[in-house]
């Protein structure tokens, strides 16, 4: 599974992109945030307020309770603020 | 059509480009964002704007869909740049022409409106304090959220 941060979530996690390998318990999008939580201290602190964390699958926006795979690319960002 | 660039646009040129060789074309209109040069009380230095590359195409290329769905558009235009950028420099174009003015004016606005809340582009601010991620606006979600459900503006 690859994972981008976007904004001030790739500052907070120190990562802008990387390939992870979680385990069979996690299954979705809500369960990917608890685990990448306990990888330290970064990314609790990226993800202790998931209010204004935005999450895309694949290139298109879905919600915490979206299904996630090995094959899925998952993006975490703010809310935008282009234009 | 869409374009995500570091470079900077001549709007003159694209203007007369996206109505170029179509006599259908009874209107053109556009939304040019600049670079101000202030961020909250402090003066902006430089603004560094970040995007989802690939992501971004797609989220610019369904929002067109959606205005030509919506409107009659002869043609439509969205440049977005991302980069460094200093105060006055232009960030995005979005065009829009039509046969008539009011398809133009209404798709431009929609564009416009839709693309701030919904592409993923992210501005920092530089100031001599530091640097700053700009927060959403809440006025941006209610200027976004008027096109939700009907076809044109309420």
């Amino acid at each position: 599974m690859k994972i981008v941060y976007f904004a001030w979530l790739r500052e907070k996690t120190g990562c802008a992109e990387e390939e992870v390998s979680p385990p069979e318990s996690v299954t979705d999008v809500r369960g990917l945030v608890e685990w990448l939580c306990s990888r330290g201290d970064g990314y609790a602190e990226a993800f202790a307020d998931l209010g204004p964390v935005r999450v895309a699958v694949n290139l298109e926006y879905v919600k915490l309770d979206q299904a996630v795979g090995p094959d899925d690319e998952v993006a975490f960002f703010p809310p935008v603020t282009g234009g | 059509m869409i374009r995500v660039q570091r470079e900077d646009f001549d709007t003159g040129a694209e203007l007369a480009r996206l109505s170029a060789d179509n006599l259908g074309v009874g209107g053109v209109a556009a939304f040019v964002g600049l670079v101000r040069d202030m961020a909250g009380d402090e003066t902006l230095t430089a603004m560094e704007l970040e995007h989802y590359p690939g992501m971004t195409e797609k989220a610019l290329a369904d929002i067109e869909a959606e205005a030509k769905r919506r409107w009659p558009l002869e043609a439509s235009l969205i440049i977005h740049r991302h980069g460094t950028l200093e105060p006055g420099d232009r960030i995005v174009l979005v065009a829009t022409a039509s046969a008539h003015r009011q398809a133009a004016f209404e798709a431009c606005q929609f564009l416009v409106d839709w693309l701030k809340t919904k592409a993923p582009f992210w501005k920092r601010e530089e100031t001599a304090g530091g640097h700053r991620w700009v927060d959403a606006r809440s006025a941006d979600d209610t200027q976004a959220a008027r096109w939700e459900s009907g076809k044109a503006a309420g």
